[in-house]
């Protein structure tokens, strides 16, 4: 309760004039529920009438009160109640209705809201007695009554309050729209549709405060805790935009220059119920433009109520992450601006960045949230001045380290950016003359946009400063590039000599970029000459020759190839990088592929022996499944061409898209064509020929042994450990290699042991592992017939469903999500395929 | 303009069938309406194809040169006449006038060298051949179809330019003085009055011997092309005084020959490296890298109508259509598509 300067006293209502009231009530009561005879309606009326404040020769000011207290609802009950089309046209001209309504305009608001109300409640569906009253309410809307009713709130109750009754009136201001769209359905009107009844709420609760601060002026008591309410009430009810989008900039106006206003809203505020502090408080937050608006209608909230302090430190920046970094700015902003907010801030940081690094978290946590809790991070760090870092440097510096580890460690791109961008900023910021953390990312819009946050704060007024300045650069800029256009077209008329009048600079050059050094001449023309030239050779022209030429040998001698195919292998996995040659790793890569290609059995069987054997790197590692992916797809091509060169490493898991073929298909055919003369015409080319997949026969020795030892781990190598890395590609290539062996009679074996695999990993908690699994199993799907499956592996089947469920709804990372609701659908189609619906 | 660069060109179509390496070309008609164009190639087995550009055949084979490389091939503006010369030492001209192809006269050469010779023909019957002598720095000079030897140029005693390696007979057209440039072993050109019998002018280009070069005698500028890694572009000044106006570094050594296109606009090189380059004359920019051949480029030639054609030690031949002429000729080979058509035509 806010305190006035003076109390006012009140008259009490005198006992003959309560009975003389009494008596008139209960006699017009009887006429108007009984009359038919407009006249002598008109003129009970008009005796009524007297009793309400500022009517014409009026009252006892006694009476008038004791009619009010006492007897008023029961007039406008019996008014209400009277009202129907005959009775109203008792008096021309709309006398009567005008009379009737002015009971309710004029009389103490928040009994006639509350009848209005009760009429609009008890009535069983659109009427014309219904639309009166409702029309009725939407004019008592209109004229400003709702600040009335408000009003009528904020003063010192006469008697002890009487809870319920204040109870119900928040209900019925808050909850109108709702009870009207009840009520009236279609026949709704404007008035009450939320988005126009809660700006007019918010009006009207400005001008109740008016009254409150003219009041408070003037010496009276005053409370602003019902306006709270209603105002706490309609956030909860998610009116927030509407609301305090009307409240908000003019209490930013109002307590500008004035105490007295920023006290009435600090206390508007503060008395809002707990249970609606976080809806109004996530709306301010959005609402106020900048922390200075914020921290004008909030003052120290935080620091008193503790219910804020939870929403403001912990709700808004740890469980949620839908806030823009607006929102974000203006929040920590508020916290920064007062000295006894600021320790919050510090404990903002130190508990940002121990959810930042914590390994849980970075495992758990959708991408957007652990963004967010970056972006916050950083205007933390922004916000926050060296003499507060230092105290707690030590503890900040832990936490940091241990989460960069934690992120770098994951094997998600994004995740490891956001690490790298808030480790350079936060070690920067908090050990400022410590050594440099620098690490080699891409720069992006998230990582610019990031980096822009960590920039110091402008002084004030510098953002019209900062615009300003740029305009001047252009201008400079470009005078020089037009110097030498200038320069150069008369240096071209000389050398022309003037005979060219022709513009045949319009010749416009081709490609030229495969215009590269013959190197030809060191070439070894056999696989054997270049295996030893790539194990001795101490020419490393003749190396890199040897390099360059040794796909192209593989594909034309495969008699050759398949006598030194293990040792090729060998060489060519052991191999490095020993002079800088362009494109080695795809050159090492196709010459790879193509030996598998060549001799698949034995070189599938010694790669993925390969694959666990020691003292291998994890780069190597990857290498074997990226070679084994990409032989097994050029193997199960159909009517693949002797000779097919493919380039690129396409990631593990793309399985073979059909996009580029068109596009290569007409270059050829047009080749064709224009080198090829028909004598007949005969029926168009066929198409490849149809043959058996080569992948069939050889699968099982690219697949099973790499399912082998997985759980094993060795000294250098544990997948199951911190190589989850590794794990994902596997997991990727499994799929792939599954996917590949479609229409093979292996398959099914395939299927059943991918499954199992699946089965064991399903709670990695990896994210790239989990989207290896579910494409793994939708490859399953695709691959292995809709009838084997059903006959050898239902139970699994069913397993896996359940989990694709939970993982469709539950999994933070949204590409599991999606992946497993794809496996979800096929495994829908499968049982249609299997199941036709039933006709109709 | 378009932002990524076109695509390199592909062929238009490929003469296959001499059997041997190409080491000559020449087109032949087409350009006056005189009926179909052709093709002529001079192959390492010594054989002269004569190539239909409409049915992509050949039509005949010339067996004169005694299965030794035919290294250049012209023919003569007044009737069907060609010249060819081999490795075999004899300069042949053949009568290809109505179906024929026999060998009307022949001259002897008494020079082992590559160098390949040089005719200035007129409308007159006279006309003049220019054609390596007999001692290794010498370049003789005859009359035909006489056959007098006019002069013989030897170079003066202290300049030892090595072996001629390739000539060009010219007139200037204000001048009616016949000129020669010779390049030479040591890799200079060098420009001779035939009438005066002495060196104009003489300037290094290459530091290896000059393979191939052509001369714009509209604007007095030249291109030659060596064994080194450079293309040398080379101007003629008013006082007959040659100069090195500037030079082009190639990716790969070794150019086998050069030539303007007829309408002056475009080059094009025969390389070592398989590859032929074509560069803007005026400004000698890059324009397209040819790759299309698996063996050295020996030769190319320019038609009237713009075909460019290639010849290579792979045994092919390649026809390419760039930069299409504007000018009114309306051979028929112009466009792709328009030489596709004629082709359909011809084999229907």
């Amino acid at each position: 309760m806010l305190q006035g300067e003076g109390t006012a006293g009140r008259q009490q209502g005198m006992d003959p004039a309560r009975s003389a009231v009494l008596l008139a009530v209960r006699e017009a009561l009887h006429n108007l529920s009984t009359s038919e005879d407009g006249g002598h309606i008109l003129s009970t009326l008009g005796a009524l009438k007297r009793y309400l404040q500022g009517a014409e020769n009026p009252a006892l000011p006694g009476e008038q009160e004791e009619f009010a207290r006492m007897h008023f609802s029961a007039v406008l009950r019996c008014l209400v109640g009277r009202l129907s089309s005959g009775w109203l046209g008792l008096l021309p001209d709309g006398q009567l209705e005008d009379l009737w309504a002015s009971f309710f305009l004029e009389g103490p608001a928040d009994q006639a809201f509350l009848v209005l109300m009760e009429s609009i409640e008890g009535a069983a569906g659109p009427s014309f007695h219904l639309m009166k009253v409702a029309q009725l309410l939407a004019r008592f809307l209109n004229t400003g009554r709702m600040a009335a009713v408000m009003e009528g709130q904020c003063r010192p109750p006469a008697e002890p309050a009487f809870p319920l009754l204040q109870e119900t009136l928040l209900t019925k201001v808050v909850g109108l729209p709702d009870h009207l769209g009840n009520r009236l359905q279609r026949e709704n009107l404007e008035a009450f549709l939320p988005q126009n009844y809660f700006p007019l709420l918010g009006e009207e609760i400005m001008r109740a405060l008016q009254a409150v601060v003219d009041s408070l002026r003037g010496g009276w008591d005053c409370s602003v805790s019902f306006l709270s309410r209603v105002l706490g009430k309609a956030c909860v009810h998610g009116r927030q935009k509407e609301i305090l989008g009307v409240l908000v900039p003019r209490l930013t106006a109002l307590s500008e220059g004035s105490c007295l206003w920023q006290r009435v809203c600090w206390r508007l505020v503060e008395s809002v119920p707990d249970r609606a502090m976080e809806a109004l408080l996530t709306g301010l937050v959005e609402v106020a433009a900048g922390p200075e608006v914020l921290s004008r209608l909030l003052g120290n909230l935080v620091v008193k109520s503790r219910k804020a302090r939870f929403v403001m430190t912990r709700k808004i920046l740890f469980l949620q992450h839908r806030h823009s970094t607006p929102t974000l700015q203006s929040l920590l902003g508020y916290l920064a601006m007062d000295s006894q907010r600021r320790p919050l801030l510090v404990q903002v940081l130190r508990e940002l960045l121990e959810t930042w690094g914590s390994s849980s978290a970075v495992r758990h946590t959708p991408l957007p949230q652990q963004r967010y809790v970056s972006t916050a991070l950083l205007i933390c760090l922004v916000h926050l001045g060296e003499a507060e870092l230092q105290d707690s440097r030590d503890e900040l510096l832990a936490s940091l380290m241990a989460g960069v580890k934690n992120r770098l460690d994951s094997s998600l791109p994004a995740v490891r950016r956001l690490g790298m961008i808030v480790a350079e900023v936060a070690s920067a910021r908090i050990h400022p003359e410590g050594p440099r953390l620098r690490f080699q990312y891409e720069e992006d819009e998230l990582s610019r946009e990031l980096l822009a946050l960590a920039a110091p704060l402008p002084v004030a007024d510098s953002p019209a400063e900062a615009e300003a300045s740029p305009s001047v650069a252009p201008v400079a800029a470009e005078t020089p590039d037009r110097g030498s256009a200038d320069g150069g077209v008369p240096q071209a008329q000389l050398e022309g000599s003037g005979s060219d009048l022709d513009s045949d600079d319009e010749l416009v050059p081709y490609d030229m970029s495969g215009d590269q050094e013959l190197k030809s001449g060191k070439a070894p023309a056999y696989v054997r000459d270049c295996v030893e030239a790539l194990t001795s050779s101490e020419d490393w022209e003749r190396w890199e020759a040897a390099l360059r030429a040794l796909e192209g040998l593989i594909l034309r001698s495969p008699a050759a190839v398949r006598e030194v195919s293990v040792e090729l292998a060998k060489v060519l996995l052991h191999l490095e990088e020993k002079t800088s040659v362009v494109g080695f790793e795809g050159l090492r890569q196709r010459a790879l592929v193509a030996v598998v290609v060549t001799d698949p059995a034995p070189v599938a069987e010694y790669l993925t022996s390969q694959f666990y054997a020691v003292n291998f790197s994890l780069r190597q590692r990857m290498d074997i499944l990226d070679v084994l992916t990409l032989a097994a797809q050029e193997l199960s091509r159909p009517g693949r061409l002797p000779k097919a060169p493919q380039c690129g490493s396409p990631s593990p898991g793309s399985q073979p898209s059909s996009t580029p073929a068109p596009a290569w298909r007409a270059v050829v055919e047009e080749r064709i064509r224009n080198k090829t003369r028909r004598f007949s015409q005969g029926s168009a080319r066929r198409g490849p020929d149809a043959r058996p997949n080569e992948f069939n026969l050889v699968a099982g020795y690219f697949f099973f042994p790499l399912l082998r030892h997985f759980d094993r781990p060795l000294v250098t190598f544990d997948l199951l450990g911190e190589d989850q890395l590794v794990l994902g590609r596997l997991v990727h290539t499994l799929g792939a290699l599954m996917y590949l062996a479609v229409n093979t009679t292996v398959a099914v074996a395939m299927g059943k042991a991918l499954l199992e695999f699946v089965w064991t990993l399903r709670f990695h908690g990896d994210a790239y592992v989990r989207r290896g699994l579910l494409s793994a199993v939708s490859s399953v799907l695709l691959s292995v017939p809709a009838e084997r499956l059903l006959a050898d592996l239902p139970d699994e089947l069913l397993e896996a469903r359940s989990w694709l469920a939970d993982v469709a709804e539950q999994d933070p990372d949204e590409d599991c999500r999606l992946l497993a609701v794809r496996a979800l659908l096929l495994l829908e189609k499968l049982r249609h395929t299997l199941v036709p619906p039933a006709p109709p | 303009m378009a932002a990524s660069p076109l695509p390199p060109p592909d062929p238009q179509f490929v003469l296959r069938g001499t059997q041997s390496a190409v080491h000559a070309l020449h087109f032949f008609g087409g350009a006056q309406g005189q009926g179909c164009p052709l093709l002529l190639s001079g192959s390492l087995s010594g054989l002269v194809h004569i190539w239909s550009l409409q049915t992509r055949r050949a039509v005949a084979t010339l067996d004169g040169h005694g299965g030794q490389c035919v290294t250049w091939l012209q023919t003569l503006p007044q009737g069907h006449q060609l010249l060819s010369q081999g490795r075999d030492l004899k300069l042949h001209l053949w009568d290809l006038a109505e179906g024929r192809n026999a060998v009307v006269d022949s001259v002897a050469l008494e020079s082992m060298g590559f160098c390949r010779s040089s005719v200035l023909a007129g409308t007159q019957e006279r006309w003049m051949l220019a054609m390596p002598g007999r001692g290794s720095d010498e370049v003789q000079i005859l009359e035909m179809p006489s056959k007098t030897s006019v002069c013989t140029l030897k170079p003066e005693a202290d300049a030892k330019p090595g072996m001629p390696m390739c000539l060009e007979l010219w007139q200037a057209d204000s001048n009616p003085r016949p000129l020669l440039l010779a390049g030479y072993e040591d890799g200079s050109v060098a420009l001779w009055d035939v009438s005066e019998r002495k060196v104009c002018s003489r300037v290094a280009c290459h530091t290896e011997p000059v393979m191939g070069f052509d001369f714009d005698s509209q604007k007095a500028r030249g291109v030659s092309g060596s064994a080194e890694k450079a293309l040398a572009v080379w101007s003629l000044d008013e006082q007959q005084a040659l100069q090195v106006c500037r030079t082009h570094e190639l990716t790969n050594p070794g150019i086998a020959d050069v030539k303007i296109r007829p309408d002056r606009k475009i080059l094009a090189t025969a390389g070592w490296d398989h590859r032929v380059r074509v560069f803007h004359w005026r400004t000698m920019k890059p324009l397209a890298v040819l790759r299309f051949h698996s063996a050295t480029v020996h030769c190319v030639a320019f038609a009237a109508d713009g075909l460019l054609a290639a010849g290579s030690g792979d045994q092919r031949i390649s026809i390419w259509s760039l930069y299409p002429t504007h000018s009114d000729m309306s051979a028929p080979l112009l466009g792709p598509a328009e030489g596709r058509e004629v082709g359909a035509h011809a084999v229907a």
